[in-house]
Parts: structure tokens; C-alpha cells; sequence
């Protein structure tokens, strides 16, 4: 018995919350006492950096380098997964909440009929039934929920759980799926992608802007600190809305939901429907010139000044601890 | 041309989550219910295409009968009819399933919903739903344009967007901007009053999970406040205390 985690890359790398899932793998085989922990990727990407699962705790990744997966093709993905799950005799599959996880995880719950939980925050108790807090009403609280199930699907939140970087090394196989034309209906024909910035829903720091910021024109502020700080830079709803930044930058209730270590909100007033995309964070600081805006009471650190003074100091003053 | 909108019935996004029973019930004391702000972009862009292509809207909820005035206001929006699965909707399975033997009954050509509901925030039942119907299940929907038989479409991902081309039929979560919400007028709110409302009973009872008890996050400590003159301050206390940098 083992557990199968589905990694995903992009751009050549493994992505580091997959990689944060293969650790939450290897934590839950410790845990329950399940046997090996399998990773698996599809689509071509070099095997250098499929041995990083090997460091995250895998101790063998299989890997189909068929071209026509590389895209995320949904429907194939499920399919190829799906087939791996059976073949290698596991009980449980661990991913990463994602884009394409969620949608190939929903599949995969029919065809293995596993019961699926998303948003899982931290690992099973497994002492009396089968028990993950997952968090729900977008991060405004938490469900303890039980699956019945004997196969499951956990899709695992960022920072569930610490990444492992010395697990070992990972043996890779490579394999040959046949996956049926029907899996192919869906045709990506492009995409249309930020290239070498850090991605808003896997970065550590991100610092976001909201109507404080005045206008597009001055964003560049916002981008200089997030380059001094290796952050994502978002955005509010408003933001977004008026067209200032794109629509995949915007963060909240119905945005992009981060998690990350520390939160940078720049002029941003903190709307219940912003915090609620940001309420995962670990630490907040809010910058902002009206000392009665709501997102100080959502903060740990606070400076109530206007944005286009203090953002160029604390740029300053980080290079400055370099 | 037959189409789907399958909606949630969710407290507003300004609510304060709060339960009862011992943390085992939401409490929905003082709570307004909304139509999920994804379903309502799903809704929205329904209702764009029923004008455009001459098609029929029918919206589907599984719920108690407390979800009817959501449903109204669906109708009021612009669907034809509405269904309501007589059940609690106790998890994303037997929601999917719900709406999978619906779905098999009346060949629905375009099922549309939200890409999550705001309160479980699952993403879960549009891909159970293909895949239980065996056919093309794609999320998270930010455009939707329906050509002939084939239907282009832009989906998110991590920092940017993806175009997929697919035939009918198929099923999308949606979410903004694939269309502006619309708000009902008075001659859409009458003529919901007298639209059909069909209630029928779940078919399968099964689930695969089950929530046991509901936990708040611990409240917040208060804010540290720094000097705008003394930055240096903040750089401190993010290198030192919440070590971070």
C-alpha cells in the first residue's frame, strides 16, 4: 500500500507547493505507517528535476514524458493518473490545490472512488476514524472532516505542511501510458502566461496594491519592493476591476486565495471580501495613510503613512540589511 | 440548444461565520443568502448566451426548501424554469450525483456553474459531474464564447490564462470576468413568480465525507504599529521577531 502524489510542473521546474506535497506524502506515510511514497509527473520535463520529489521525500517518481501531456489537459490527465494510482496498488493520492489539481482531482474521485478533500490543512488524525481540517468559508473557518471512503484524495493547501529538502533519492521510472483519444477532446490551443515572475499562489511574499496606489503608472514602487523582498506582487478587486492590473493578479474572496509567510497590502483598505483572500497569510503588514482602514485590525505590523512616501524608505532600508 | 446553471445558495460575502449545536451547525442567525458570486458569473453568461443562441435556461439547486427565493431570483435574472433537489446537500458528491441523473434525464448541450462555492470552497462538482456523464469538464472559466458546435474558452492558471477549443456538451466552472452579474428588473422578478419551480427527490443518499465539527481561526492579536518615519523599525521586527526575511 503506498500513496501516489500527482506533481505538476511548469517551465521546465516542479512546482514547489508539489514538492510541498510529495513532504505532505512522506509525513503521511510516516504517520499511518503506509508504505512507499510515489510521485507522479507527465509530460516532458528533465529528470534532474524530477529528483527534487526524491529530496521532498519520494522514494521513486514515475514519469510519462508524452509530449501530448505537457499542456494540462484535463480530461488525460485524470485518465493517466488514474491509471498509475491502480498500478502501483495505492490507497491514498496526495496533490497540490491548483488550477488544473482541483479539476483533474474532481475527476479522479469518481473514477477511483475515493472521497475527496480539498483545502487540507495539516494531516489526518487517523486515531479513531479518518479525520482532516481543511478550511472552508474561504479561510473564515475550519471543517474537522471525516472520509469514509478506502481511498482518498487529499489536496493539500500551501504551508500544510514544512518541505522537506534532504528526503533522498528518488529512483525514476519511466513509463508508456495509453491514454484513449476521448481524453484529448479539450484542445489548449494557446496560452497567454507572465514568463520568470514568481506566481501569486506559490510565492513565500507578496505585496499588493489597491486604489492607495493611484494609478497604474505607479506600480513600478510596488514591483521595485517585491524585487527586494523575491515576492509576487497582486492586487484588490477594484484594482483589477478598473483594468490598473490583470485579472490574475487580483487577490480575495473571488481572486486568487494566498498563503503565504508574509503579506504586503499597499494602500489597500481591506474590504472583508480582500481579507478573505488573504486571511492564510502567516504574517500581515498593512501600509496605509487612513489610520481607520480595517485591514489594521487583520494585521501584525501596521504603518500609517501615505504609500508613495514610505514605500520607496522601506525599499530602501531592506537593501540596506542586504 | 438546452442549457444548465447549477447554483448555490450561500451566505453573502460580508457574513460573519459563526456556528451553533456545539460547532456542528452554521449559524444562520441574521445571515443574508446570496446565489454564489461564481454561479451568478455562470448565471450571467447563461443568460447572454439563452438571448444569443435562442436556447432554453434551466437552474438547479440541491437544497431545502429555504433555497426557493435564490432560485426565484435566478429566474428573475432570466432562467426559464428551475429544479430543486429536495436535500441538504451534505457533500460534493451527492451534489454531483444530483445533478449528473438530472443531467442524464434531459441532455443538457451546456452545463455552467461556479468554479467553487463560497462556502465548502470545494471546486469539486463540475469535474465529478463530467466525469460521471463522461464528458468534458473544464475549470476555472474566465471566457466562454459559443461557436456552431464548438465552444472557445479562456481558463486560469497560476499567472495567466489558458484558450481551449471543445464540443458540446460540456461542463465549465465559471468565474469572473466571463460575464457581469445582472441584476433583476421588475418585469424579470413578476414573471419569476409564476415560473415553473419543480422539487424532486434526491436519487442516491451516498457521500464520502462528512463533517463532524466546525472550528474558528484563533482571533488576531492587535496590531504593532511602526513610525512612517522609522522604517527601519518594521525591517527590524520582520527580520527579528516574525523572522521572515
Amino acid at each position: 500500500m503506498s500513496i501516489l502524489v500527482y506533481i505538476e510542473h511548469a517551465e521546465g521546474a516542479v512546482k514547489k507547493t508539489s514538492l510541498e506535497a510529495v513532504s505532505y506524502g512522506k509525513a503521511l506515510a510516516e504517520k499511518t505507517g503506509a508504505g512507499e511514497v510515489i510521485a507522479v509527473a507527465l509530460g516532458a520535463i528533465e529528470e534532474s528535476e524530477l529528483k527534487k520529489a526524491g529530496s521532498a521525500g519520494a522514494s521513486k517518481v514515475i514519469h510519462d514524458s508524452n509530449e501530448k501531456l505537457t499542456a494540462g489537459v484535463i480530461q488525460a490527465h485524470a485518465d493517466a493518473i488514474s491509471q498509475v494510482y491502480s498500478q502501483v496498488g495505492a490507497h491514498t493520492l496526495v496533490l497540490a490545490k491548483s488550477s488544473l489539481g482541483d479539476a483533474v482531482a474532481a475527476r479522479l474521485a469518481i473514477k477511483l472512488n475515493a472521497g475527496l478533500v480539498s483545502n487540507v490543512m495539516d494531516l489526518p488524525d487517523t486515531s479513531d476514524v479518518y479525520k482532516v481540517k481543511r478550511s472552508i468559508y474561504t479561510g473564515k473557518a475550519f471543517a474537522e472532516t471525516v472520509i469514509n471512503t478506502e481511498h482518498k484524495i487529499l489536496a493539500v493547501k500551501k504551508n500544510a505542511v514544512d518541505l522537506l529538502t534532504d528526503g533522498g533519492d528518488a529512483s525514476i521510472e519511466s513509463v508508456s501510458l495509453t491514454i484513449g483519444d476521448s481524453n484529448f477532446a479539450t484542445n489548449i490551443t494557446s496560452t497567454d502566461k507572465a514568463t520568470g515572475d514568481i506566481l501569486l499562489p506559490e510565492a513565500d511574499i507578496v505585496v499588493s496594491g489597491g486604489r492607495g496606489m493611484k494609478g497604474p503608472e505607479n506600480w513600478g514602487m510596488l514591483e521595485d519592493l517585491a524585487k527586494e523582498l523575491g515576492a509576487a506582487t497582486g492586487c484588490s478587486k477594484p484594482v483589477s476591476d478598473i483594468g490598473w492590473r490583470p485579472h490574475h493578479e487580483h487577490v480575495g474572496q473571488t481572486g486568487v486565495k494566498v498563503a503565504p509567510t508574509l503579506y504586503v497590502a499597499v494602500g489597500i483598505s481591506g474590504a472583508i471580501q480582500h481579507l478573505a483572500g488573504v486571511n492564510s497569510s502567516k504574517y500581515i503588514v498593512v501600509i496605509n495613510k487612513d489610520p481607520e482602514a480595517p485591514f489594521f485590525k487583520a494585521a501584525d505590523y501596521g504603518i500609517v503613512g501615505d504609500a508613495f512616501e514610505v514605500i520607496p524608505k522601506l525599499t530602501e532600508a531592506l537593501k540596506a540589511i542586504k | 440548444m438546452k442549457i444548465l446553471v447549477c447554483i448555490t445558495h450561500v451566505p453573502d460575502t460580508t457574513s460573519k461565520i459563526q456556528f451553533t449545536d456545539n460547532n456542528t451547525k452554521f449559524d444562520k442567525n441574521g445571515v443574508q443568502f446570496i446565489i454564489g458570486p461564481y454561479d451568478d458569473y455562470a448565471l450571467a453568461r447563461a443568460v447572454e448566451l439563452k438571448e444569443q443562441l435562442s436556447a432554453t435556461l434551466t437552474v438547479l439547486n440541491v437544497g431545502e426548501a429555504e433555497t426557493e427565493p435564490t432560485l426565484r431570483k435566478a429566474l428573475a435574472i432570466g432562467a426559464d424554469d428551475a429544479i430543486r433537489v429536495n436535500s441538504f446537500p451534505k457533500d460534493s458528491l451527492f451534489v454531483a450525483k444530483q445533478i449528473a441523473a438530472i443531467a442524464k434525464e434531459n441532455n443538457y448541450d451546456l452545463i455552467l456553474m461556479g468554479r467553487e462555492s463560497i462556502d465548502f470552497n470545494g471546486g469539486m462538482v463540475h469535474g465529478m459531474v463530467g466525469e460521471l456523464l463522461g464528458i468534458p469538464s473544464i475549470s476555472p472559466v474566465m471566457k466562454l464564447e459559443i461557436d456552431g458546435n464548438t465552444v472557445k474558452m479562456a481558463r486560469e492558471i497560476e499567472g495567466g490564462k489558458e484558450y481551449l477549443e471543445a464540443s458540446l456538451p460540456l461542463i465549465a466552472g465559471c468565474q469572473e470576468p466571463i460575464a457581469e452579474w445582472k441584476i433583476p428588473n421588475m418585469r424579470g422578478i413578476m414573471s419569476a413568480r409564476t415560473k415553473p419551480l419543480n422539487v424532486i427527490e434526491p436519487v442516491d443518499e451516498s457521500t464520502a465525507t462528512e463533517v463532524l465539527q466546525f472550528q474558528l481561526p484563533p482571533a488576531k492579536g492587535a496590531v504593532k504599529l511602526v513610525d512612517k518615519d522609522n522604517v527601519e523599525e518594521l525591517v527590524k521586527l520582520l527580520k527579528n521577531d516574525a523572522k521572515v526575511l
